[in-house]
């Protein structure tokens, strides 16, 4: 922590750090408080411009945007948290293991990896949806199941440096059991880019699930989704344009933030990458 | 040429992988597929002819050496939906979301590379700082949401564009660039931020390079070091992000043909997805894949060709 500190200047941590720690306030007040209650429907206060009351206005139904900006940051962060915890636990698994144990299972796992990633963009996340079906939990296992093969790429590569060096061989030598090697004396010191590929991922989960919600094939109401709220907007972008601006910032900020997050903690963890 | 050989090996394992990726999770329906394609009301008789229509009455093995032996011919399987073959259901929507990838491409090409080249020569001076954070910002900017606000901006004020619909090169060339520029241009936008950074890093690195203090030193001009040495040796290792940058580009038509209700192969696969088509859903997959493979394929070679020493590695 210290030495994050020190690096203060660090303008992609401040704002990285501002921006998601605003939205992770807004998720946990969102618990206990909205400014009006996220479902309450009212016909005759629908699609109303941002005024004293309804700071961003209020959607098709009459609800409040705000309330429901605020209540779209736990989907946002849920979908975000289940994705990278999927993907970074079994990415470090399968890269960990075919870059330790090398030889034809490395060669084996590695094609299947870069067979998954031959699939582009969210079409692999699209497949399993259209399988298993849309909604908030299988969103994110198929983004999740997406990142693998990326995470995977990273673990094997620090893995296979590392397994050479002296302190893994001495290890092994005195009898230490692979998997303990493996996890507790490689895994750690392999864990900036992973945590570097983390952060980035959940970015790029938050963009495939608005997509996903935006195609009608990820979140379904009456879960509240920035993506999905982004389709409603589009219906009254000509009469109603200012109902598109809340969900598609609050996107965008949240994005960047973890880009924002991910860049300086490769500058800070990697002193090459400058 | 054994590069090329082994290029080749690695192709048709990936390609067998992607088949059988994709043809497995097809497998694992939860449920009876056939009667989620016919709906509830279907009786035994229509699930018993539509079982033997898609061969799910023959053994696994069989299914998959059906299914594959005719992706190869490019038989792609029959829709549900359309009762037609899905070859045929692509190749009619082909044209638009083949417009809308190249026109996409070019956009990044003629936009990222100039600029990446020009903002390399001003590394950390203070044009070069903001526009490295607006990239950072265009690829956190949702592409759909990008579109709508194109369509609000634009669209809505600039009578050439048209911001639904698709009108065929053959009947009005001004109207499909009208109709596809703003959603090309919507794909392109994160994709320049991409390249632009690539772009900008690679030359740099150049420029950094022994060969480029050797030409400066005989007293060329800095412009002819720039562009006749440093952007040519740059272009190589850029050609490999093209293939990357494809495979976005198709991934981004998807979206993008929703925001602008363009009859591409993206709407076809979610109006699918929607109807539970399973054979046109992983007909579409497959043949969306199979495309960015080959192209990446392709890029590599030709990129061994203008870069022998990858060929001896």
């Amino acid at each position: 922590m210290k030495s994050l500190l020190k690096r203060g200047k660090n303008i992609n941590l401040i704002i990285g750090l501002l921006i998601l720690s605003t939205f992770l306030i807004m998720m946990l007040m969102s618990f206990f408080y909205t400014p009006h209650d996220v479902n309450a429907m009212n016909i005759a206060n629908k699609i109303k411009a941002p005024n004293s009351v309804h700071w961003f206005g209020t959607d098709e139904f009459g609800r409040d945007i705000f309330s429901r900006i605020m209540q779209g940051t736990r989907t946002a962060f849920f979908i975000g948290t289940v994705a990278v915890t999927i993907g970074i636990t079994l990415g470090t698994l399968i890269g960990g293991v075919a870059g330790y144990v090398g030889g034809w299972l490395d060669e084996i796992i590695m094609r299947i990896m870069d067979a998954l990633m031959a699939f582009p963009g969210i079409i692999l996340a699209l497949m399993l949806i259209a399988v298993f079906g849309p909604g908030m939990v299988n969103t994110s296992i198929a983004l999740g199941l997406m990142s693998i093969p990326g995470i995977a790429r990273i673990a094997r590569s620090g893995f296979i440096q590392h397994k050479e060096f002296e302190y893994v061989l001495s290890s092994k030598l005195i009898g230490v059991k692979p998997f303990k090697i493996m996890f507790q004396h490689i895994l750690p010191n392999v864990s900036s880019p992973l945590i570097v590929a983390a952060s980035i991922n959940f970015a790029a989960a938050m963009l495939a699930e608005a997509g996903l919600s935006y195609l009608g094939l990820g979140v379904q109401p009456p879960d509240p989704s920035w993506g999905r709220m982004l389709r409603d907007s589009q219906s009254y972008l000509a009469t109603a344009p200012w109902y598109t601006f809340a969900p598609g910032i609050a996107i965008t900020f949240m994005v960047l933030g973890f880009y924002m997050l991910s860049n300086a903690i490769r500058d800070i963890t990697d002193p090459r990458s400058n | 040429m054994t590069y090329t050989i082994r290029r080749i090996v690695l192709l048709v394992v990936t390609l067998t992988l992607v088949s059988l990726i994709t043809f497995s999770v097809f497998q694992v329906i939860p449920g009876d597929p056939i009667r989620i394609m016919l709906g509830p009301d279907a009786d035994e008789e229509q699930v018993a002819t539509l079982e033997k229509q898609l061969g799910l009455d023959k053994p696994l093995y069989m299914q998959y050496a059906q299914w594959i032996g005719g992706v190869a011919k490019g038989d792609f399987g029959q829709s549900i939906r359309f009762s037609k073959p899905v070859s045929e259901l692509i190749v009619d929507r082909l044209p638009v979301t083949i417009s809308l990838a190249l026109m996409s491409v070019i956009i990044v090409a003629i936009i990222a590379i100039p600029l990446g080249v020009f903002m390399a020569k001003r590394q950390n001076k203070p044009s070069d700082v903001v526009f490295s954070s607006l990239t950072q910002v265009g690829m956190a900017i949702p592409s759909f949401w990008l579109g709508m606000l194109l369509i609000l901006y634009l669209g809505m004020t600039i009578k050439f564009f048209s911001i639904s619909g698709y009108v065929p090169w053959s009947i009005s060339v001004k109207g499909a660039l009208g109709s596809l520029l703003l959603p090309a241009i919507t794909i392109a936008i994160p994709q320049i931020a991409v390249m632009f950074r690539y772009v900008r890093n690679t030359v740099i690195e150049q420029l950094q390079l022994d060969y480029v203090r050797t030409i400066r030193s005989k007293g060329i001009t800095e412009k002819y070091v720039l562009f006749k040495h440093v952007l040519r040796n740059s272009m190589i290792p850029v050609l490999t992000v093209f293939g990357l940058i494809f495979a976005e580009v198709v991934a981004g038509t998807i979206i993008v043909e929703q925001v602008f209700g363009l009859p591409g192969i993206g709407r076809l696969l979610i109006s699918s997805i929607g109807s539970r088509d399973f054979p046109l859903v992983q007909g579409i997959i497959m043949y969306i894949t199979v495309v960015v493979v080959l192209v990446n394929f392709f890029v590599d070679i030709l990129y061994s060709i203008l870069d022998p020493r990858i060929r001896m590695t």
